[in-house]
């Protein structure tokens, strides 16, 4: 079997080597790019990211690379991962530090996460997700997995789409698939064995799609 | 269940990883790269690395050595050190950092911290805090505890979170390298200045002391030189925590069920009989 190739969307959004570690860690081939015509060359995408979501889809606009991941992921099928920033970009639109259009992939809006007596945000640390649909990157998580969360918003979709939530003070949305489109609001690239196994799980949907 | 995190701190000062104590005596422990593939594969909630030479040189984060170690973590990692600009911010990030700590910058470069905040996210942005007891009571300082500041830490940590900040990194200077545990004082007036998640530093010398914090309602418990020195530090002290019904992720292949802790917090010596069996015992690799 040959290795399928894993473009990963480099838009100047935060750092996208550690999503490079993780893949190169389970033998994944993957390449950098931020030309919208390399990604012909790829069979899946992701779309990784960290930092303010305005900023973010400037970028994406900039180097031309949303009609470019438009027609990858919509028009031809190819999977993609979104990963923190890249899930909430799907949104049609985000409320962090103004108001913004997003790709629009998805029917969800990107909101404060909501503040609570015990709940300090921005949330960061290791929390665990709970399973709502089967999902091919989720197969092997469990009650006991942890993967590493950090951030301030959240986002708020349509119920069929969600494939896992997450609960600190109220519960929010930490994975959902529509299709080819899977997104998880955690990093799993930098959340050890349980990041690695579903980075994992990811690789087995690329090579099986 | 968002659990408390357990961090490594490893202070950096001239290249190597040091054993720092009262911010004015230094030992050598070793290369930074090494301490973070250890701190990882044990486990560690998360890496923050301290370079306490580049403020006083007035020296830019040694990226080189920040791609390597980033590339050896698969857990979270914040750097702190000259970090006295936004370009300096982005480095750091681009190098595989997902946060950066501040502390000279607080009072030199103040616009620093929001203007990181508004880029990458204010979750991106830590303040350091270093805070000393002094007549007067707590005070803050910056400059790898050279400076005063002539604040209250905890003022100091609002005007932080004011500015942007998304964390508060607390050290005790008083408690660095003096193996008495955390100072509970400095901790609750700090954590109840803000409403942003408070990561306390200086003092641990056995695992009960990260469970005195976490009682405290921080966020997460720091330490240095408390891992340095006993294999499999990381995973032995979330077994003692997670035995006390502390919420801390202990989710490693190896986890020390069963192991006693002795009077220093270390794993005991299991018994004859176990360790008869174990040499007939099949413990598969793990595939990932």
């Amino acid at each position: 079997m040959s290795a399928k190739k894993i473009a990963i969307v480099n838009y100047g959004m935060g750092n996208v080597d550690s999503v490079g570690n993780a893949l190169a860690h389970l033998g994944g081939e993957y390449f950098v790019t931020n030309e919208p015509k390399r990604l012909d060359d790829a069979h899946a995408i992701v779309l990784p990211g960290v930092g303010a979501f305005g900023a973010a889809m400037d970028n994406l606009r900039r180097m031309e690379l949303v009609p470019a991941l438009e027609r990858q992921v919509k028009d031809k099928g190819k999977p993609y991962l979104g990963i923190c920033l890249g899930m909430q970009l799907l949104a049609k639109d985000s409320v962090e530090q103004g108001f913004f259009e997003g790709l629009g992939w998805l029917d969800a809006h990107v909101l404060e996460l909501p503040p609570g007596p015990d709940v300090r945000l921005p949330h960061v640390g290791w929390n665990t997700a709970t399973v709502k649909r089967p999902s091919p990157i989720l197969e092997r998580v469990t009650e006991d997995s942890h993967f590493f969360f950090d951030h301030s918003y959240h986002l708020a979709c349509d119920e069929s789409v969600v494939t896992s939530t997450c609960t600190y003070g109220a519960t929010f949305v930490s994975s959902v698939q529509k299709d080819n489109v899977l997104a998880v609001q955690f990093h799993p690239e930098k959340s050890q064995r349980n990041g690695l196994k579903m980075l994992r799980a990811f690789l087995n949907f690329v090579a099986s799609h | 269940m968002l659990k408390r995190r357990i961090v490594g701190v490893l202070v950096v000062k001239g290249g190597i990883v040091v054993q720092s104590i009262g911010f004015s005596r230094y030992l050598p422990v070793g290369v930074p790269e090494i301490a973070v593939e250890y701190l990882n594969r044990w486990g560690i909630d998360e890496i923050v690395i301290l370079d306490i030479d580049a403020t006083p040189r007035k020296a830019a984060p040694a990226l080189d050595v920040l791609k390597r170690c980033s590339a050896l973590s698969l857990a979270p990692m914040t750097y702190g050190g000259g970090i006295a600009s936004l370009h300096a911010i982005e480095s750091v990030i681009q190098a595989g950092f997902e946060k950066v700590a501040v502390n000279t910058a607080l009072v030199d470069h103040p616009e620093v911290i929001t203007e990181g905040a508004r880029s990458f996210g204010c979750q991106s942005i830590v303040a350091s805090i270093d805070a000393k007891k002094t007549e007067a009571g707590y005070e803050a300082f910056v400059a790898c505890g050279k400076r005063a500041t002539g604040q209250a830490p905890e003022a100091l940590a609002k005007h932080a979170q004011d500015l942007g900040a998304g964390e508060i990194l607390l050290t005790s200077i008083d408690r660095n390298g003096s193996k008495l545990g955390y100072d509970a004082e400095l901790i609750s007036r700090v954590r109840a200045a803000v409403t942003i998640p408070v990561i306390v530093c200086g003092g641990v010398d056995h695992p009960r002391h990260f469970r005195e914090a976490i009682d405290l309602g921080v966020s997460a418990v720091a330490a240095g030189n408390f891992f340095h020195y006993t294999e499999h530090s990381v995973i032995v002290a979330k077994r003692h925590l997670v035995s006390g019904q502390a919420p801390v992720r202990l989710d490693t292949y190896t986890t020390y069920e069963g192991f006693a802790h002795g009077a220093r917090g270390r794993a005991t010596k299991r018994d004859d009989d176990y360790l008869e069996a174990l040499r007939f015992m099949y413990v598969p690799e793990e595939v990932i």
